[in-house]
Parts: structure tokens; sequence; C-alpha cells
């Protein structure tokens, strides 16, 4: 098995008098596509915003790459690529310039920030769409653009939080295929995603958390065998139980 | 600091400026309009405005050896400001008066011509003289009739009374008013110089609308995620917004020259006033970014930034010389109040750069925009980014 790349040691994230992430440890390796499930409200975009920087922990250690994210934050945040949950992009550029700005923040050349925009819009169907404004794309296409952005400087670590919610069969199974290629050149991809299929078709390792804690992490066989059922989604209801979530 | 970054979000910014209709209209095509409405409103199309009142004259006086009321009708129309109507009687002036095809209604009355020949022969036997007394009606809708008018017709009367040479000669020590360039001025001239902060004050409104759109739509977030640093944001919506307000300023000059206003005045009094509108462009970031602290919403905050776009504009704009003298002392309150008085002297009083008053103006500018800029950045940070 490959070195840690993401190491996550008794972490903790209150809002207030509300815990987010209590006391979650976890290792994540090398080129490891994982997939973190939970309900709404578990904790997982919480996770994820801590890892990139964007939240200060309340107690434990992070460490990316071997930088720790609260000390060294602007070198963990030059190594990893976020596409957050949000479809966050400007609805008054195009996708192009959308994500060459994003590949601006990051510094990259302007040879080479062409070249892998051009790559990426034509290699996930934007050709022909890539110089129209995006407040003209569907929710899917906004989707896939938010991926690229978080991708253009060909980062080592991509934090993708539900990257292909809202998108019809065909994208997703592109962004599929595109994702497996990544994981294939060596990336490490941490996936949130409610899709089980999704999970199952993808990830290396699963982790689950609810109410904060992570109460289940291995391979989807260990997973299936553990808990004397078939299929993820089981393993997840059975974890998580029925009772309707909502998040505020 | 990375300027290809900090240089990145400045093009974005002014793509933004010129794709977003509400944005283009506010920064650009507003300051535009407002120039040109107020240009061709209150001063003339490529020049100079000499106004001409239309006023009523009933002659009820029934003349003497000399008809003075004739004299005197013949110097009020050789003003070329005043274009005299004659009425037979008082009713239908007065009835024109307040539909407002008159500015002003004159009644020379009986026994004007005695008097005037009674003070000619008698001018200092005051025991001989016969008063009488003009009846005079203003337009009351027009502050300009009411304030420009009398005057005239004073004039008008004392070289009807004492002629144009007489009235030099009695009076050892007289008003020289030949170096009053007054009338060569258009009230647009007076108004110019606070539109220059007029239109800048709008820049509140769009940054605090651009910033809580970008965090509504999870877009500061996502910036948040890349190396850039809070500096380098920073710096790059301070060079945008500077960068417009400039833009605005240079419009706003290109306008009122297009309109009339020809402000003679030395190159370094007009560089000086771009660089006072360049600083306090500043201070209306600071106003958009606090704006943006306090809102929770894009929709929010176009509502909130009026707390600090009125004040600004009632206070400190052309709009605060109507105003009661409390109101002008408050006014020292607003930025714009010393941005207007800055302007005003270096373009129309054609004070030096370098005089006091032009340099005090400009300090409490850079100080009033350092402070108001730097809460806004320290609030925004703290309290506004979530």
């Amino acid at each position: 098995m490959n070195e840690p790349i993401i190491v996550i040691e008794d972490l903790v994230k209150r809002f207030g008098d509300s815990t987010a992430v209590d006391n979650l440890s976890l290792k994540i390796f090398e080129g490891e596509l994982f997939g973190l499930l939970g309900p709404n409200g578990a904790g997982k975009t919480t996770t994820i915003n801590v890892l990139c920087g964007l939240f200060k922990p309340t107690g434990g250690k992070v460490l990316v790459d071997g930088f720790d994210v609260q000390k060294e934050t602007s070198k963990v945040k030059s190594l990893i690529g976020v596409c957050p949950q949000d479809t966050a992009v400007f609805k008054y550029l195009t996708g192009r310039e959308n994500v060459e700005l994003f590949g601006s923040l990051y510094g990259l050349p302007k040879e080479k920030l062409r070249r892998n925009a051009s790559t990426l819009l034509n290699r996930l169907g934007f050709n022909g769409y890539a110089d129209v404004l995006t407040s003209k794309y569907s929710g899917g296409m906004k989707r896939r653009l938010s991926l690229i952005m978080a991708l253009v400087h060909d980062p080592e670590i991509a934090f993708l939080d539900e990257p292909t919610v809202g998108m019809d069969p065909q994208s997703r199974h592109a962004v599929w295929t595109f994702l497996r290629e990544l994981k294939g050149h060596g990336k490490t991809i941490i996936l949130t995603t409610h899709y089980m299929e999704e999970a199952e078709n993808l990830c290396d390792r699963i982790g689950i958390v609810d109410h904060g804690k992570l109460i289940a992490v291995g391979t989807l066989d260990e997973l299936k065998e553990q808990y004397g059922v078939n299929c993820l989604e089981d393993v997840f209801m059975q974890l998580t139980g029925r009772k309707i979530r909502d998040e505020m | 600091m990375n300027f290809r970054k900090v240089l990145a979000l400045v093009r974005k910014e002014f793509k933004k400026t010129t794709r977003e209709p509400a944005i283009l209209f506010l920064t650009i095509l507003f300051p535009i309009m407002l120039t040109l409405a107020f240009g061709l409103s209150f001063g003339a199309v490529g020049g100079t405005q000499q106004d001409t009142f239309q006023i009523g004259l009933i002659n009820m006086d029934n003349g003497s050896s000399q008809n003075w009321a004739q004299s005197f009708i013949s110097n009020l129309t050789s003003t070329q400001v005043l274009k005299v109507n004659i009425y037979s009687e008082n009713h239908t002036a007065q009835f024109d008066l307040q539909q407002g095809r008159l500015k002003a209604v004159l009644i020379i009355p009986e026994g004007f011509s005695e008097a005037c020949s009674v003070l000619k022969v008698s001018s200092i036997s005051t025991s001989k003289w016969k008063n009488v007394s003009i009846p005079l009606y203003l337009d009351r809708g027009s502050i300009i009739a009411t304030q420009a008018i009398p005057p005239i017709i004073q004039q008008a009367l004392s070289t009807t009374v004492y002629g144009p040479q007489q009235n030099i000669a009695v009076q050892p020590i007289r008003l020289d008013l030949s170096m009053v360039e007054v009338s060569k001025q258009t009230a647009f001239d007076y108004m110019a110089p606070g539109l220059f902060a007029y239109a800048s004050i709008f820049l509140t409104m769009t940054v605090a609308g651009s910033f809580t759109g970008d965090r509504e739509n999870g877009l500061l977030r996502r910036i948040s995620t890349t190396p850039l640093t809070a500096t380098e944001f920073m710096i790059s919506q301070v060079f945008s917004n500077m960068g417009l307000g400039l833009i605005q300023a240079i419009i706003i000059f290109a306008m009122a020259y297009t309109v009339g206003f020809r402000p003679q005045v030395e190159a370094g009094n007009i560089i000086v006033a771009f660089l006072i509108m360049l600083t306090f462009s500043l201070c209306n970031v600071g106003f958009g970014l606090i704006t943006a602290t306090i809102a929770k919403s894009s929709n929010a905050a176009t509502g909130i930034a009026f707390i600090f776009i009125l004040p600004q504009m009632f206070l400190g704009t052309f709009v605060g010389a109507a105003l009661s003298p409390t109101a002008q002392a408050i006014g020292r309150l607003v930025p714009s109040y010393y941005v207007t008085d800055a302007i005003t002297s270096l373009l129309l009083r054609k004070a030096h750069f370098s005089s006091p008053t032009v340099l005090l103006d400009f300090g409490i500018i850079i100080a009033s925009s350092i402070m108001v800029l730097a809460f806004g950045i320290l609030s925004f940070k703290r309290y506004g980014k979530a």
C-alpha cells in the first residue's frame, strides 16, 4: 500500500454548541479514490472544508502531504483542487474564462494554463460551448465546469464534494470515466456523494460518517462482509438508520 | 504578492462591469445619463447659457413732461435678460404668472414719472420727494427667478432715475462688477463638481452587491480554497474599483464638457481633481464592504447601501448647497462634502492645487478613505465572509 497522503487525527470541529465533526481519525493513501458517505448534516462537507484550510479545526490535527493544514495552509492550498458542493461559477464569464481564471489563481504559466483548460474542456464535452457565457449553461454543464475549475492546475489531491449531483446519466458516466483516468495518473481523490452506485463504481475505500463520527471505513467488499449485506446502500441504511435527516 | 493573480481578478471585475446590465448601468451609463440630464436641464449644449425671463408689465403711469415709464421699460428691455410683455390690466398678467408663463409681473404705478421728475430737480431736498412703490410679483416656483430678477430690475430702475454715468459719478466708492464672471456661468457649472462625487457614491452599491452575490453563490469560499492570499484578493478589488472610479470621472468630465462645462484652469488642477476622485473611490469600496458585512443577501445589500449613499448624496454633493446652514454643517461629516469642495476650488474657484484649502480637503479625503476602507476590510474579513 502507498504512503498516507492525508492524515486526520482526532479532528473536532464545533460551531457554537453544535459539534459537526467529532474526534474523526482517518488516513487516505496516495493514489486512492476515497469515498466519504453520510446523511445530510453528517459532517462530510465540514471535514472537507477543514482539509482544504477553509475552517480552523477546534481540535485535532490534519496533515496533507506532510503539511499541517493549520500552520502551512498556503502550501496545502497549492497542492489541492476543490470542487465545492455549490455550483460556484462566475455567470458573467464564459466556461473557458472561468477555468483560466482559477488556473491563474494557482499561478499556472499562461501557455500551460491554456493547454490544460482546452484539454479538460474538450475532455468533458464543452466542444463549441467553452466560449459561451455560463449563464446559458444547464445545471449539469455547470457541475462539469466546476469540476474542471478544480482540476485545471493538475493538483495531486482533489476534494470533490458531490461532483455529479444534478447530472444526467450520460454526464455522470463521463465524469466517472474521467475520475478513473485521474486515479490512473496517480492522483488522490476524496469524493463525497449521496449516490451509492457512484461510490460502489469508483471508490477504492469508503468511509461512512454520521453525527460527525466516522462509523465505518473499508473497501466495498470489506463493508459488505462486515455487515452481512449485499450492497453498499444496505450497509449505509443499517449504520445510519431510516430517519429522514434535514440540514439547515 | 503575485501580480498575475491580482491582474486576473481585475480583468474579471472589468468583464463583470461590461457584461452585467445592472452594474454596467450604475457604473457607466448612470454617470452619462446623470451628466447629460443635468447638463441639458441647467446648462446649454456647447457653451454658456444666457437665461431670458419673460416678465409681464402693466404701465399705469399717467406720464408728465418727460415719460419716465417708457425710459424704464426701455432700460428693462436693454438688459437682454428680460423679455417684457405689456399687459393692459393686472388680472390677466397675474393669471399668466400663476400658469408659469411669466417669471414676474411688474406694475409701474400712477405718478411714477412725476416722482422721477421731482427727484431729478430736487435730488438733495428730500422733503420735496414724492414716494411711489413699484409692485413686483415673482414666480414662487422658480428659485432662479426669485433670486435673479429683483436685482436686474433694481439696476434698470437706477439707470432710469440716475442715468448710467451719474450713478458712478455721485458715488466715490463703488462696487466694480467687471471682474465678476457670474453671468457667463450656468447653473450646471456650479453643479458639475458635485456630479463627480455623486456618481462615485454609487460604487458603494455595486461593491456591496458584488461581494454579497459572490458570497451567496459560494464564489468567495471557492476562491478561498486557492493559494490566493486575502491581501491579493483585496488589492484586486481596490484596483478594479479605483479603475472604475477613474473611468467614471473621465466619463463625467467628458460629458460635462460636451454640455458646456469649460473649467478655465491649468492641467494640474484637472489632474488633482481626478486623483481626488480615485481616492474617493476607495472610500466607497470601504462603504461597500461595510454594507456587504451587514447585508445577508445581495438584495438586502442594495437597500442597505443607501444608508451610506443618501447622506453623502444630500449632504456632500451639489444638493447640499440648497440645504439649511445646520444641514450644511452636518455635511462636513461626510467625505463627499470635501470631494465637492476640493473639486469646486480646483475647477471653479481656480485655486491652485497646492493651495491650503485644496490640500486640507484632499488630506481629509485621504484620511477618511483609508479609515473607511480599513474598517470595511477588517469588518468583512471578521464578520462578512461566512
